[in-house]
Order: structure tokens, then C-alpha cells, then sequence
């Protein structure tokens, strides 16, 4: 029985204001050759500077993923040649990188795991290589020269598709939460290699493997792996041998297909870079970037669940998407009923938020104004049932919710006359349901509620509406 | 007036008195260039409309009594040293074309205080060489004998010192650039602790053993050169954290109880009988101003030669690499990517250039990094022990900058091996990250200059301007 041995790179863009060695920008995208300098260009004479906000990410990303911070690290250059790195040389960390060691918990088919983190890394990103079919020029845009990257290498511990998707969604929301990469995988912001071979189960010995570069989603690295899982098996099972290779991934055919064997690889001719001085770190710094970190996903969902009663599977829900979950903590603290909070936005919020109709990036409200929407609800200022109306056109308008209900004549007035004439009516245009009633079937009282509270809009409390109605079918 | 022997603080002195001004002085430097340069060679790029505008505003500061040290002093610039807007070729056709849009960091300095640049002066290619011969534009000829080389990689610079047609200029040293020029055109030159000035803006040839040096008429000129550019730079993270104070601040007091070690590999068989008696009797005039002569020995100076050529190759095999053709520079034909590639660093580079680039990258290569380059960098720590032990018994080093005195053009260029060999006296000092002052302390029979160096512990400038200038007193020319 053939057995799939996995280990993964993955690159996170960190999320510092600028690049790792100059002082440009580090946002994603513009117009190209916008963001550069003359020292993420590599012209002559310049020098790199590196950035101490990039090491704090990297130190952070270490903690986050259980490793050993080296009090020692250094950089080195890997020298090749490629139009995309100005320099012709990536400077990147070979022997003394700022993290080793390390494991990452993941839940993978209902099994608990434990994935080791082998080292991770700080080096710089290269630029963009832009082909224009119609002239036949290659472009090349320095934007991306010099983002600062981290990269995180495990060990062998993957034996499943699911076990990776798994594994890269966990370190995707540990990576957002720290606030160290914004995990954007489809912008290259996070980047994920895969190394894939297959053996006997319990060999010594693992088979040759396949490289499976920049992949970008989590589903494509699922394909990607179930695909060259099916490729290796033929292989091996038809006598064949698989090459040690780089492969792409094309997300349309859902297959790999050879970049280059091995053959062609390059000797990077790493050395210690002259311009740049190691960095010592003492106790002092390590303990004031550790305590920087904020509050991780699992200790979120401890609070969650004991300190608000939100259940376990509402608190991973809300954690698992972490702009909706900070909303939530935005909002929770506007109006302290978290649990009630947490309802209407897992129920009714994310309701517009998969038909589309609310985009969380761009909500045209805040997060106290979705509070007071539901404290207008949990204290009888409305009608309950009001409150998703109230919610569409605060996603249509903007409007305060206040502002809203005056509009629309929302608030509850207690206008207990006018409340037992609409009743009356109601009681009267149904004779049938009262009979059912009276008979002891007590579940159309609810019909009847809704039909008062629908009629009255307001005129009185929920409450009051119930022991009117109450009161009315009894006598 | 002769350039040639007026201070800097006299001409800064001439300048505020307006006995001359700022551009009468920058005329004298031009009459000199026009009479000689045409022999001479030193510039790459004459900048004088530059120069005119630079002048005027100069001599503004001047009139407003606003005027710093260097305001209104004209030098020459070596022509690895970017400047904005202003042709830095680094005598290379990879760069024959290149204006860089920033200026170095030590030329940003010069311009805060209003100095006036003359031009840019020739050296080796991409600093490579130790003669200016491997300039892909010009030779410059030794303004002492014509017939000779004035050293290298600046040579350049010095020559335009020495032939008086600039008070001063920048030169940069990676492993004797600065002072075996100045030796062989007998004037003084000195490079500072690495990491005593900014590198931002050199165009990078051995990162961890360049440094940017004045090449001047004495000692105290150099000081005072360097009082204007050493400093911390944000934007070059290996230069030092350090408050300048006046590097001249020791000079003129006594050398007396100074000691000065002489390590005797220094004064072996490879060394000119001519050169070793000059230095000796320079020795010996220190000693009878008061300084103490300390025998000493340094075993692993004969390392010192394979463990430069290796590291420096090998950091340049790597800096050079960004020279393809893509964003700047000479650009060269092909098909594809890597056929254009080969093209431009083909066409490029010179044969000095290529042949360190090939060696540099063998010394990294797999299989042989540990062979070469690890070794290179364990000899280095061996050498930088051996000067801590020197400097345990002794405030100074004494020794000849070059072995023999400036060679005849064409004479070395055939034979590598011969060329590195001569750099065995300066590459201690870069290997250590040192400061060295070359003075120059008499002629061979043919009239040739010899220089010596007082080598000095890191960031010690200070002490050894004070011997070059204590000698210089008494000295003037080198006997």
C-alpha cells in the first residue's frame, strides 16, 4: 500500500508598512515600478538596511508556532540570476534563521495532529515578470522587490490532502490573528510549495519527490496534491520512476505538470551578506515582542465559550473568519450582551453577508451601530421581528438605527387601546383559530401573536401584546 | 599659487579673507588641468559648468560668513562614488552611460558644506587593479614619471593630487586603493576604519573591506577631509554609531613614549632595498622625536594575500552580478533572457573584472566553499588576532605601503599573480578593518616616491595623523 509523504514552504508577505531592506512601501499592488527606490532596484552603490518591524514579525510568528528563537541570526545572499531580482541575489538566511523548531496542532478528519515546524526564515520577495503576448516583451515590475517574507518550513508530517488544507487554514488564521500576514492567498501574499512522495507504508526509506510551486488557494493545494498522489501511484504501480522534479499546478486542468528536473538546479553560492550585521536579540526585546502578541484563536474561543456562553461551534465560526469575529468583539463591546450580539450577526449579518448583499470589507455601518440595533431588540425599543428590516436598510443607507425606527415609525408606544381593537379584529376575522385554541391546541397562539405583532407594528410591547391576547382567548 | 603646496586650512583661510576667491581658486585648478591633463589622464569626467554653479554658491556662503570648512574647495571624486545627475562609470563599459539619480552619502556631506566638484577621476575598473591600467577609458600616467603607473584602483584621484589639480579628492580603498596610489605619486592618503564612513553610494566591490578615503598633500589634510565625511549613516547599516570629533585633535602634540611596532615580514626579501632603508630611516626619525620602535612579528602576513583575493572576489562575484543588462547599463544582444545576459556582461566587463568575478564564484561554488571561502574567512580572524596582539605591545604599525615604487605602464599587466602579489603590504589593514595613513617618506635613486604606513587601531585615526603629521613637520617631501 503505497503512502503519501508530504512537507510544505509556505511564504507570508508580512504586513509591515514597508519593505524589509529600504523604505518603500510595502502595500500590495500600484501602478508598477511605483513603489520602488534605488535600493530595492539594486542600483549601484545602494544598500540594504533592514527593517527591525520585519524582525519583530518574524520573532512573533515564532512564538505563535511554538518555536526556538535564536538569540544569534543572520543573513546570507543566494546569488542567481533571474530579471525578476535586481540584485541577482535573494538575501535570504541559510544557516542561522531567526526561528527553529516549532509544531503547529491541527484537527485533520476529525484526528488531532501534531505538524513539526522545521525553521523559519526572514528574506525578501522578488519582483513581477509581466508577458505581453501581443509584443512579445517581457515587462519586469519592482513593486514586490524587497516585501518582506517569512518562510515557514515543516517537516515530513503530512500523509493526506487533508491533512495540508487543514494545516494551511490553521496557519492562515494564526498568521491573521497575530497580525503578521493578511493571509490573501489569491493576491500572493501567502504562498504554499509542496514536497510529495510515496512509499511503501512503514518503508525506511522515503520515495523521490515532486515539488508543487506557489499554489494558490487552499482547494487548488487539495487538487494538487489528490492529482500528483493519482500521478506517483501510476507511475510506481505501471514500474515507472519518478523524476525529482519542480512541478506546477494548473488550477483549469487540475493536473501538475514539469517546470524543471533537478538536473537544471542551481548552486546558489550562499555566503554571509557584508552589508548586513547579524542580529543579536536579548531577553528583554524577546519578552516585549512575545507579550505584543495579541490574543490567539484558541484562547478567542475559550473566552467565547466560558466568559459569553456563545456555544463552541458559533465561537469557531465567528473565529474562523477573523474580520467578522473582530466586528463581533467591535460590536461586543458597544453592548454588553456578547452571546445576543454573536446570534444576530452569525444569523442575520452573515445571511446578507452570503447572498451577497453585505460585503464585510465594506459595511456601511459600525459595529456599535449593529449593537444598538440589537439592544433596541433585547429591550422591547422595537419589535424583534423589526430588526432584520432595520439591518437591510441600514446595509441599503447607512442610517443610525435610531434614525431608521423614527423614520419608520418603529418604536413601541404601549398603546394598549389601540392594542386590544386590533386584537379584537384579529380574534374576530379568525373565528376558526380561536376554536382550535379554545379546543387545546395551544400551538396556533403563536400564529396568532405573530399575526397582532405583525397588525400593530409597535403600538405595544411583545409582552403586553401576549397577556392581551391571553386574556381576550380566555374570556 | 601652487595648489600643490597650500594647505586646506590656508586655502580655507585665503577664501574667508577673500584673497582669493572661490572661483580664482577652482581657475587655478582648471589652469592645471588644461596644461597636464591631456598627459596626465586622472579624469574620467571634467565637471566644470558644474563646478562654476558650485563655486557660486560657495562663494554666497562665504560673503554671508556662513562658510564651513570644505565651502568653496574644489576636489576631485573617484569615479565609483555616485553622484547625482553626474556620469559614475566605475571605468567600466557596463557603466559607461550610467548617472545614477542619488548621490553617495560622502557626497551629500561634501555638498552640505559647498564644495566644489572638479571631476571624476579615472581608476581600475570596478575598483579592480592596482595601476588604473584596467580602465576601460584611459590610462593615467604617474604625474612624477610619466613612463609609470600611479597605482590603483585610485589612481585617479591621486594623480590629480599629485599633479596639482585638486587641493584634495575621495578615493576608496578595498584592499590599498587609497595608499598605494598615494605612495606611488608621493602624496598621502588614508584609509579610515571600516565603518568610519558611510559606504552608501560606493559602488560596491569588496562590501565587507571597502571604505571611502581623502588622497591629499599631508596628513592634517586628510583629517580635515575626514572630519567632513565619517559619520553614522541610517542608510549603511555596517558604518559604526560614532560622534566625530576633529580626527586632528592629537596632532602636534609630541610623539614622545608613542610606540610604534615593526613587524619584521614586513621588511623581508620581497621588499625593495630602497623602499626598507626609507621606511627605517623614517622609523628612526620618529624614534628621535621620542616614539619607541617595538620589534614585533606577524607570521600570518603571508596569508594575507590569498585570504583578500578570495573574500574580495567572492563579495564581488556577487555584486557584480546585478550588472545584466536589464535596468541600467550596457545592454547586450540575444535571443532570450540568458543570451542578452551574456551578451552585456561579455561586452561589458573587462578581462580584470571577469577573471575576479570567475574566481569569486568558484570560492563559493558547492564542494569548494569550505575549501576556499570558509578557510579565507578563518585566516581573517587569524590576521585580526595577530593585529590585537601587535597592538597589545604597541600603539602603531609601521610598515612600507608598497614593496617597490611605481612600476613602468604595461609592465604587470600580463601576470596577475605578480599584480596581487603587490598587495600584500596594504591587504593586512583591509582584512582588519584597520585605519592606515600613507606618507610619503623619500625617493628611490630615480626620483620615484616611497610611502610608508602607520597603521592604527580601529577608530584610532586620531594617533596615526599624529605621527604622519609629526613626521610631515619635520619632513616635508619625504627627506
Amino acid at each position: 500500500m503505497l503512502y503519501p509523504t508530504i512537507g510544505l514552504e509556505m511564504h507570508a508577505e508580512l504586513l509591515t508598512q514597508s519593505k524589509v531592506f529600504c523604505t518603500c512601501s510595502a502595500a500590495f499592488g500600484g501602478e508598477p515600478n511605483t513603489r520602488c527606490c534605488p535600493v530595492c532596484s539594486g542600483m549601484p552603490g545602494t544598500l540594504p538596511v533592514l527593517n527591525r518591524r520585519a524582525v519583530e514579525y518574524i520573532v512573533k510568528a515564532g512564538y505563535v508556532l511554538n518555536c526556538d528563537i535564536s538569540r544569534f541570526t543572520k543573513w546570507d545572499r543566494k546569488n542567481y540570476f533571474y530579471p525578476d531580482l535586481p540584485k541577482a541575489y535573494q538575501i535570504s538566511q541559510m544557516p542561522r534563521p531567526v526561528c527553529l523548531g516549532g509544531y503547529v496542532d491541527i484537527v485533520s478528519e476529525g484526528e488531532e495532529k501534531r505538524i513539526r515546524i522545521n525553521r523559519i526564515h526572514l528574506e525578501e520577495d522578488a519582483g513581477k515578470l509581466i508577458h505581453d503576448d501581443a509584443s512579445g516583451e517581457t515587462l519586469a515590475d519592482y513593486n514586490r522587490c524587497g516585501i518582506p517574507l517569512i518562510e515557514i518550513v515543516t517537516e515530513p508530517d503530512f500523509h493526506s490532502a487533508a491533512d495540508v488544507t487543514a494545516f494551511v487554514e490553521k496557519m492562515r488564521l494564526l498568521l491573521q490573528y497575530a497580525g503578521i500576514c493578511d493571509g490573501r492567498m489569491e493576491q500572493g501574499s501567502l504562498r504554499c510549495d509542496v514536497n510529495i512522495s510515496l512509499a511503501e507504508k512503514g518503508a525506511k526509506e522515503l520515495g523521490t519527490r515532486a515539488e508543487i510551486k506557489n499554489i494558490n488557494s487552499v482547494r487548488a493545494i487539495g487538487r494538487a496534491i489528490e492529482y500528483e498522489i493519482y500521478r506517483q501511484t501510476e507511475l510506481i504501480e505501471n514500474g515507472e520512476r519518478v523524476i525529482q522534479e519542480t512541478r506546477r499546478f494548473s488550477d483549469s486542468t487540475g493536473e501538475t505538470s514539469a517546470m524543471r528536473s533537478k538536473e537544471d538546479a542551481q548552486d546558489y553560492r550562499y555566503f554571509p551578506d557584508p552589508d548586513i550585521p547579524p542580529v543579536i536579540f536579548t531577553e528583554e526585546e524577546l519578552e516585549e515582542i512575545r507579550l505584543s502578541i495579541p490574543e490567539m484563536p484558541e484562547k478567542r474561543k475559550e473566552r467565547y465559550v466560558n466568559e459569553y456562553g456563545i456555544s463552541p461551534a458559533d465561537a469557531d465560526t465567528l473565529i474562523n473568519n477573523r474580520p467578522v469575529c473582530l466586528f463581533f468583539e467591535e460590536a461586543a463591546k458597544a453592548y454588553d450582551n456578547p452571546r445576543n450580539v454573536a446570534n444576530f450577526i452569525l444569523v442575520e449579518l452573515m445571511r446578507r453577508i452570503n447572498t451577497g448583499e453585505a460585503d464585510m470589507e465594506n459595511l456601511p455601518f459600525t459595529a456599535a451601530d449593529l449593537a444598538r440595533l440589537v439592544e433596541l431588540g433585547d429591550t422591547d425599543k422595537i419589535n424583534k421581528s423589526c430588526c432584520k428590516d432595520v439591518l437591510r436598510t441600514m446595509l441599503e443607507t447607512g442610517k443610525k438605527p435610531d434614525v431608521i425606527c423614527e423614520e419608520e415609525n418603529l418604536w413601541i408606544k404601549e398603546d394598549l387601546g389601540a392594542a386590544e381593537a386590533v386584537i379584537d379584529k384579529i380574534l374576530a376575522d379568525n373565528p376558526k383559530v380561536v376554536e382550535q385554541y379554545r379546543n387545546g391546541e395551544q400551538k396556533v397562539f403563536g400564529f396568532l401573536m405573530g399575526q397582532a405583532n405583525k397588525q400593530l407594528k409597535g403600538a405595544a410591547t411583545p409582552k403586553a401584546v401576549k397577556e392581551l391576547l391571553e386574556k381576550k382567548l380566555k374570556g | 599659487m601652487d595648489i600643490k603646496s597650500t594647505s586646506l586650512r590656508t586655502l580655507r583661510e585665503m577664501l574667508d579673507s577673500k584673497e582669493i576667491s572661490v572661483s580664482e581658486l577652482c581657475g587655478e585648478c582648471y589652469k592645471n588641468i588644461g596644461a597636464a591633463e591631456n598627459e596626465i589622464g586622472a579624469f574620467i569626467t571634467l565637471t566644470k559648468d558644474i563646478a562654476e554653479e558650485n563655486a557660486a554658491s560657495a562663494q554666497k556662503r562665504i560673503d554671508e560668513g556662513k562658510a564651513a570648512f570644505l565651502t568653496g574647495i574644489p576636489l576631485a571624486v573617484k569615479d565609483n562614488i555616485c553622484t547625482d545627475g553626474i556620469k559614475t562609470t566605475c571605468a567600466s563599459k557596463m557603466l559607461a552611460d550610467f548617472v545614477p539619480p542619488y548621490d553617495a552619502t560622502v557626497v551629500e556631506k561634501l555638498k552640505g558644506q559647498d564644495y566644489v566638484l572638479l571631476g571624476k577621476a579615472n581608476m581600475d575598473e570596478f575598483a579592480m587593479g592596482g595601476s588604473t591600467q584596467t580602465s576601460a577609458f584611459k590610462v593615467t600616467k604617474n604625474p612624477v614619471d610619466t613612463s609609470r603607473v600611479p597605482g590603483g584602483s585610485s589612481g585617479g584621484s591621486a594623480a590629480a593630487v599629485a599633479a596639482g589639480f585638486a587641493p584634495a579628492a575621495l578615493g576608496s580603498d578595498t584592499g590599498g586603493s587609497i595608499r598605494q596610489p598615494a605612495a606611488f605619486c608621493g602624496v598621502t592618503g588614508l584609509k579610515p576604519t571600516y565603518g568610519r564612513v558611510s559606504r552608501y553610494g560606493l559602488v560596491a566591490f569588496g562590501s565587507s573591506l571597502d571604505q571611502i578615503g581623502p588622497i591629499a598633500n599631508s596628513a592634517l589634510d586628510c583629517g580635515e577631509i575626514l572630519n567632513v565625511i565619517a559619520g553614522a549613516d541610517p542608510r549603511d547599516a555596517t558604518c559604526a554609531n560614532k560622534t566625530e570629533a576633529n580626527f586632528n585633535r592629537l596632532a602636534g602634540r609630541s610623539v614622545q613614549g608613542i610606540r610604534i611596532a615593526i613587524p619584521e615580514e614586513y621588511y623581508g626579501e620581497a621588499v625593495d632595498g630602497e623602499v626598507k632603508t626609507a621606511v627605517m630611516n623614517a622609523a628612526k626619525e620618529l624614534e628621535s622625536q621620542g616614539a619607541v620602535l617595538v620589534n614585533c612579528k606577524m607570521p600570518s602576513l603571508k596569508y594575507g594575500i590569498p585570504a583578500y583575493y578570495l573574500i574580495a572576489c567572492a563579495e564581488a562575484a556577487s555584486n557584480l552580478s546585478r550588472y545584466d543588462g536589464i535596468k541600467y547599463g550596457l545592454r547586450g544582444e540575444g535571443k532570450n533572457y540568458k543570451e542578452m545576459i551574456l551578451d552585456s556582461r561579455n561586452k561589458g566587463f573587462g578581462n580584470e573584472v571577469k577573471r575576479r568575478i570567475l574566481l569569486g564564484n568558484y570560492a563559493l561554488s558547492s564542494g569548494y566553499f569550505d575549501a576556499y571561502y570558509r578557510k579565507a574567512c578563518a585566516l581573517r580572524q587569524r590576521i585580526i588576532g595577530e593585529y590585537e596582539d601587535m597592538f597589545g605591545s604597541a600603539d602603531v604599525v609601521l610598515t612600507p605601503t608598497t614593496p617597490t615604487a611605481a612600476f613602468k605602464l604595461g609592465s604587470t599587466e600580463t601576470d596577475p599573480v605578480k599584480m596581487y602579489t603587490a598587495d600584500i603590504m596594504t591587504v593586512p589593514v583591509n582584512i582588519a578593518g584597520l585605519p592606515a595613513v600613507s606618507v610619503p617618506c623619500g625617493r628611490t635613486a630615480e626620483g620615484l616616491p616611497i610611502g610608508m604606513s602607520i597603521v592604527g587601531r580601529k577608530f584610532d585615526e586620531y594617533t596615526i595623523i599624529q605621527i604622519a603629521d609629526a613626521y610631515q613637520r619635520t619632513c616635508k617631501e619625504g627627506l
